[in-house]
């Protein structure tokens, strides 16, 4: 386990009583803003000090108000990329990704200098100062210089949100990068269900200061119950699928545990397994197998579960194979249906909805 | 020198002796005191902050007559420290220099806070999370950002010191070549018959002398602010 959190704080309005494990690779804090994502990550980085509570990363205790064991934030070896970079505009950026390399020098093993410039492609910055890089390159540089101080975890405060859409395209493969090369556990504050099912493996969906949900990001991401909280327009499950053919006219074609399925052509090797997001509002569903119809995806499913939100609205839970998929559909056509928990159907997708950054390289 | 009679110039240079030696020691005080008060939090803070500036709103015989009491050699500070190091302070130019930085703190902490404020505490944050210790999270981060407004504290203290008149012949007199800053001297040649022509080249070179500071400051400060953001 590698890390252990159970924190309590007051806040003037506000209570925070959060408590969860998060196990290796990237964990996703969850949840609209002002749910305590940030308070979370600031206690583990000993930004604040909790009321009462634990935090214990790797077997070593950060904080423990029962034992009046308490960590200055310079002691914990704890990487902290924020979401408005914060890098030190008196420096350069090669003595930006030195200064905590500096304060690590006897901390043992680490990534190296050189490993960190090329994984994030700051080579051409390096002699640069802070107040003439764009928001995506401040935003790498912050990542490599947490990455340099040789921490045994990161803590990434919505890294993203302070920059367009173009700038987060461009940062989402070096993230997925890091998770899976530079091998340090991952604590990640978002409230892009995007960006959460491209990198997390482990999703905790916060609500007002308290755990709603927490899990395996395929099952968390594809509950109706968490969706919910995380606001419905933006609910879709997570499925997984092997690359099997690039074809010529632009389309990649995948297999996954029911069936093939065919996406915009996606930048990876054939062979190599990507996670999609599928977006309930765009799932069709139809009892018998249609014909004649434009759609190309067509995977046989099993509803699971159908949620009732307020509105006209359902959320239909669906197993297929092995993987979940959502499907937001009329109250109406659900009664014209009798769609039911068992009964037997198709999920349509229509290929060309299927956003790119909603396609991630599997950690 | 024949432009200034020996006593004046005496003066002009005691003047820039006595307002550098204020600045200079009390200076890494000041950054001190600054940081606290910007920074910190602890009990107390408000009754230091009033004493840092009660000089700039007691009238200026007062702060002289205080630090009489307090630092002349009947003092309870003064005689512990004529007897214990053999400093005094008392009728010496030493004394000139405690009040001139007496009454230049105020100014000079207010700048140096006001620098520290502007400073983003969640770099300071992001250096802790980095390694650094508080004392070179100050080192490293904050103190390089707010070399110019140390600059700034700095250059008004000066000035007030070159200016400080009341404290000064209250606490130290009026002694030519040992206490007679060049406000004292200007006061004194203004006393005698025949002596406005003097105070009239003393007036030029105090004019002369706090422009230069100001230019200087103002030369200084846009190369640090051109270093630090890096453009």
């Amino acid at each position: 386990m590698s890390l252990e959190v159970a924190v309590r704080h007051r806040f003037p309005g506000f209570a925070l009583d959060v408590a969860f494990t998060a196990p290796d690779g990237v964990t996703a804090l969850f949840g609209r803003s002002g749910s305590g994502k940030t308070s979370v990550v600031n206690a583990v980085a000993g930004l604040l000090r909790p009321d009462a509570g634990r935090v214990v990363a790797r077997g070593e205790a950060l904080v423990d108000t029962g034992a009046r064991l308490w960590r200055a934030p310079h002691r914990r070896r704890i990487g902290y990329v924020f979401q408005e970079a914060r890098l030190f505009p008196h420096l350069s950026v090669r003595q930006n990704l030195l200064y905590g390399r500096w304060f690590a020098r006897h901390g043992g093993d680490g990534p190296e200098f050189d490993h960190v410039v090329d994984l994030l492609g700051l080579a051409p910055l390096l002699s640069r100062r802070p107040a003439t890089l764009s928001g995506g390159e401040r935003q790498r540089v912050s990542i490599g210089r947490a990455i340099l101080s040789r921490p045994r975890l990161l803590l990434m405060d919505e890294p993203l949100a302070a920059l367009d859409e173009a700038r987060r395209a461009e940062i989402l493969p070096y993230l997925e990068r890091v998770r899976d090369e530079a091998g340090i556990p991952i604590l990640y504050v978002s409230h892009s269900v995007s960006e959460v099912a491209r990198l997390a493996t482990t999703v905790i969906v916060l609500d007002e200061g308290r755990v709603l949900r927490a899990g395996a990001a395929e099952d968390v991401l594809s509950d109706p119950f968490s969706a919910a909280s995380a606001g419905i327009r933006g609910v879709g499950a997570v499925i997984t699928g092997r690359i099997d053919t690039h074809h010529s006219d632009g389309l990649t074609e995948l297999s996954t545990s029911s069936a093939q399925i065919f996406l915009p052509r996606v930048a990876a090797a054939v062979g190599a397994e990507i996670r999609v997001r599928i977006e309930a509002q765009d799932v069709t569903l139809s009892l018998t197998r249609p014909e004649g119809i434009s759609a190309l995806n067509i995977l046989p499913c099993e509803i699971t579960d159908i949620r009732r939100g307020e509105g006209p609205g359902v959320l239909v839970r669906l197993r297929s194979g092995a993987d979940t998929l959502l499907a937001r559909i009329t109250q109406r056509s659900a009664e014209r249906m009798g769609l039911a928990r068992g009964t037997a159907c198709h999920a349509v997708i229509k290929t060309v909805s299927v956003a790119p950054e909603d396609i991630g390289r599997r950690g | 020198m024949d432009w200034l009679t020996p006593e004046a110039w005496s003066a002009v240079v005691l003047s820039l002796r006595v307002s550098l030696t204020a600045t200079l020691v009390s200076l890494p005080l000041g950054v001190f005191v600054a940081h606290a008060l910007a920074r910190w939090s602890f009990p107390g803070k408000q009754v230091l902050n009033g004493l840092v500036h009660l000089p700039l709103i007691l009238p200026p015989v007062v702060t002289g007559y205080l630090l009489l009491l307090t630092f002349g050699r009947q003092g309870p500070v003064g005689g512990f420290l004529d007897q214990c190091c053999g400093i005094v302070f008392a009728f010496r130019w030493t004394g000139a220099a405690l009040a001139a930085a007496v009454m230049a703190f105020p100014l000079m902490v207010r700048a140096i806070r006001l620098s520290i404020e502007a400073v983003d505490p969640g770099l300071e944050q992001a250096a802790a999370t980095l390694g650094a210790s508080r004392l070179w999270v100050f080192a490293t981060v904050t103190l390089p950002m707010i070399l110019p407004g140390i600059l700034t504290g700095a250059i008004l203290a000066f000035a007030k010191a070159m200016g400080e008149f009341g404290a000064t012949i209250t606490f130290v007199s009026n002694i030519p070549g040992e206490t007679q800053t060049l406000p004292s001297a200007i006061y004194a040649f203004l006393q005698v018959p025949g002596g406005e022509g003097t105070a009239i080249k003393l007036v030029l070179v105090s004019v002369a002398v706090a422009m230069a500071a100001l230019l200087a400051s103002e030369v200084l400060a846009a190369r640090m602010a051109r270093r630090l953001s890096g453009t």
